[in-house]
């Protein structure tokens, strides 16, 4: 078994280094290296380990892996919202994309949405879907090692995939830019996931499966059958990163918003229900409002959520019928999500009090809240009229991160600080006025930031279409660009404040982990409690 | 609400959980795409459709590569002051050889769908490397990179492979003259006639006007042929649009 695994890893070396040397481009070649390096790794402690007894870990949760999900959730989203700021500022100042083709707005805009939507977000859902899944079934996670090779697999599709985007890897659809080999990776790393996540509910202890693993396994199963059926194409070369989708045109382009709005509907809003269904009663100490709204909720959300595609593509060349059933289910849609805000949010009957106490809870009230405000804010913008004149504009930039940081954000960062001192064994967080000072830069960044897209997205639809009294254009399409400007520097300030909260967040988090907190216990009596 | 109490079944088997959620989310895409590959007006044929050169194919990519589709759309809507600013309406035949599709989703600069033939090519190379110098307002990234990037025409004949095995119709004979035809493309003084003769309306010139062959070379020549396919001077729109 030991040579068996030995010999794999160093012809997987082998073929890699072969493959960065047959490159044809430079992305390609850069990921075989990558992937010589990490498989010579592997090769090296396979044979260091041979002969070395096997140590039995088999009792109690295995929580190293979402200790580790929680550091790579908190430095990717460190990453992530770095980016924005800069893409932000970019079309601002121009200047700042400098004149290489490594840093265009191009190359950087999807290492933006990936990281923050894949990295921060994925390793979020991974972790505390593993956290939850042994809570809730009272079982230690399945597969031994397997939750160890879906962490660190995850993690090298990241790197593939960003460092692919800076080298110009792309097969150019929106969240699912990576190219074929980087796909097969994601593809292996995520059915390892569902068989740990399916096999620890399968032997797991409690007669019923919490609410939140509905969710969760939604999401995954979900998620393989987006990214299979989406990133079907063919290799130019077997050793060339470029392929040709397998659909064209029209078929692509339906194809591709199935695929992107239940990126969110599934990455970003049933995964993270998991986590809300969970983290919230958690904090509260109260049970879910709703048993029976949770099952409406539930099957309802899933069912409606994959017809919504074709509001992506209002006016174009996909038939109206497509479009106008697109638009029904996306306002249809608007209940089932409100269904699960309601739901969060009455779980806090007879616990409102708290929020003057406890900023972490707060920090979820806020999510939900954000969650409501755009799930409503969505619907009403794939009504078609109000389409023809927010489409291709800033405003859905503007409505796509008010959910993002409000919902997504929010409620990570409320996971992390409800996790990171059980995991790291502390009694509480090092500072709970740092956790208000995040709350509060968060909150009023995205505020500018929604506001100014508003403004923007309202303002350049209005001046696009504007026609004088004979009748022609009033408006060339630059000066809509120049007008924009003032509102460009104020969205980047809120995407500025956002970031500066999640740098407190970071710092508070260290501190917490690494027991500083209790320190300053045993040294002063007037230490930070959370609420009871 | 007798489902509720059937519920049960469901949530305290996990299998059968898994087995219900992809059913139901299988619905909705199955209804709606799957109609896309035989209805009529979006599979029609147009007059004046071809598939790109291999000179465009290789420009496209280089669009696809510098990720332009973030900022810029291909897709005009039939509204009355999109159709004035950028001209007919797009239809679903002028993507037909689209692998991927480049429709977009965000107009940070405007829509290139009928770009071709609107600007010089000397317009569009002085744009590229600083956008500024042309357009004052612009907040584009510059590429003049591009000018300096050398094209290697022995690769196309694999793309044009590739594009043919998903289906789009290149002959043997344009896979045969594929480096020959991309060489050709940017030399007016060459032998071009069989490979106009193959892709009709391919526009001919050293389009940024260096000896060599660069990436601005390709990416020109598939800006100056977007939307210009199809003539719209006599194009009749089927009676079932």
């Amino acid at each position: 078994m030991d040579i068996l695994k030995i010999l794999t890893f160093a012809f997987i070396t082998l073929f890699a280094v072969m493959a960065a040397n047959f490159g044809l481009d430079w992305a390609y070649s850069i990921h075989a290296f990558i992937i010589a390096l990490c498989a010579f790794y592997m090769f090296i402690r396979s044979v260091r380990q041979v002969g070395e007894p096997i140590a039995v870990t088999s009792t109690g949760y295995q929580d190293d892996v979402v200790r580790a999900g929680v550091i790579a959730t908190s430095f990717w989203g460190l990453a992530g919202f770095l980016v924005g700021v800069y893409i932000a500022f970019q079309l601002a100042f121009p200047a700042l994309n400098l004149d290489l083709p490594f840093t265009t707005f191009g190359r950087l805009r999807p290492l933006h949405t990936s990281a923050v939507i894949f990295a921060f977000g994925g390793n979020a859902l991974i972790a505390t879907s593993f956290y939850i899944v042994q809570r809730t079934s009272g079982a230690r996670l399945w597969g031994g090692n397997l939750c160890w090779f879906v962490f660190w697999g995850y993690q090298l599709f990241i790197v593939l995939a960003a460092t692919g985007y800076l080298l110009g890897a792309t097969q150019s659809k929106e969240y699912a830019e990576p190219e074929w080999y980087v796909d097969i990776w994601l593809t292996l790393v995520w059915v390892a996931y569902l068989a740990v996540f399916l096999g620890t509910l399968i032997k797991r202890k409690e007669p019923h499966i919490y609410v939140a693993n509905w969710f969760f396994l939604a999401f995954i199963v979900t998620v393989a059958m987006l990214h299979i059926v989406n990133n079907l194409s063919m290799p130019v070369s077997i050793f060339g990163s470029k392929s040709v989708q397998l659909f064209s045109g029209v078929q692509d382009a339906l194809t591709q918003w199935w695929y992107g709005h239940n990126a969110v509907g599934f990455f970003l809003t049933a995964g993270f229900l998991g986590m809300m269904y969970y983290f919230v009663p958690k904090q509260a100490n109260k049970p879910v409002f709703s048993y029976k709204l949770s099952i409406i909720h539930f099957w309802s959300l899933i069912f409606l959520y994959i017809w919504a595609g074709p509001h992506h593509l209002h006016y174009t060349a996909l038939p109206d019928w497509a479009q106008t059933l697109g638009m029904v289910f996306s306002i249809m849609l608007w209940m089932p999500s409100w269904g699960g805000m309601i739901n969060g949010l009455m779980t806090l009957n007879g616990a409102w009090d708290k929020l003057r106490t406890d900023p972490v809870l707060k920090m979820m009230v806020i999510s939900l809240a954000f969650y409501g405000m755009s799930t409503f804010e969505g619907p009403v913008m794939s009504i078609k009229v109000v389409n023809s004149l927010s489409h291709y504009t800033d405003w859905t930039i503007g409505h796509v991160h008010s959910g993002a940081l409000g919902w997504n954000g929010m409620i990570t960062f409320a996971a992390l600080y409800y996790l990171t001192p059980r995991l790291w064994n502390r009694d509480s967080l090092y500072s709970l006025s740092m956790v208000n000072w995040h709350f509060w830069l968060a909150t009023i960044g995205i505020i500018f930031y929604a506001a100014s897209m508003w403004v923007t997205g309202i303002m350049e639809g209005l001046m696009w279409r504007e026609v004088d009294a004979q009748g022609f254009l009033v408006n060339s399409f630059a000066d809509t660009v120049a007008a924009k400007f003032p509102m460009y520097v104020v969205r980047g300030t809120g995407g500025l404040m956002y970031l500066a909260g999640a740098i407190i967040m970071c710092v508070n988090l260290w501190l917490t982990a690494t027991g500083a907190g209790e320190r300053k216990h045993t040294s002063n009596t007037a230490s930070a409690v959370p609420a009871e | 609400m007798s489902f509720l109490k059937n519920h049960k079944k469901v949530e305290r088997n996990a299998t059968l959980l898994m087995v219900l959620s992809l059913g139901v989310v299988s619905i909705g895409g199955i209804v709606e795409i799957a109609p896309l590959f035989y209805l009529e007006n979006t599979i029609e044929k147009v007059e004046g459709m071809r598939p790109y050169t291999p000179l465009e194919l290789e420009g496209r990519n280089i669009y696809i590569r510098e990720g332009c589709y973030t900022c810029h759309s291909q897709m005009i809507r039939p509204l009355r002051d999109e159709v004035e600013r950028y001209g007919h309406y797009s239809l679903a035949v002028e993507s037909v050889y689209d692998h991927p599709f480049q429709w977009g989703s965000k107009r940070t600069g405007p829509d290139l769908a009928r770009v071709g033939a609107r600007y010089s090519d000397e317009w569009h190379v002085d744009h590229l490397a600083d956008p500024r110098s042309v357009v004052p307002e612009s907040i584009m990234p510059t590429y003049g990179f591009l000018l300096n990037n050398k094209l290697k025409p022995e690769e196309s004949k694999a793309l044009l492979i590739a594009n043919s095995r998903v289906g789009v119709p290149y002959t043997e004979e344009m896979i045969e003259n594929a480096e020959a035809d991309f060489k050709v493309q940017v030399d007016p003084d060459g032998d071009w006639e069989e490979m106009v003769a193959r892709y009709p309306k391919a526009q001919v010139r050293n389009f940024d006007g260096q000896d060599e062959l660069t990436e601005m070379d390709a990416l020109v020549a598939y800006l100056q042929m977007l939307g210009t396919l199809v003539d719209f001077s006599t194009f009749q729109p089927e009676i079932s649009r």
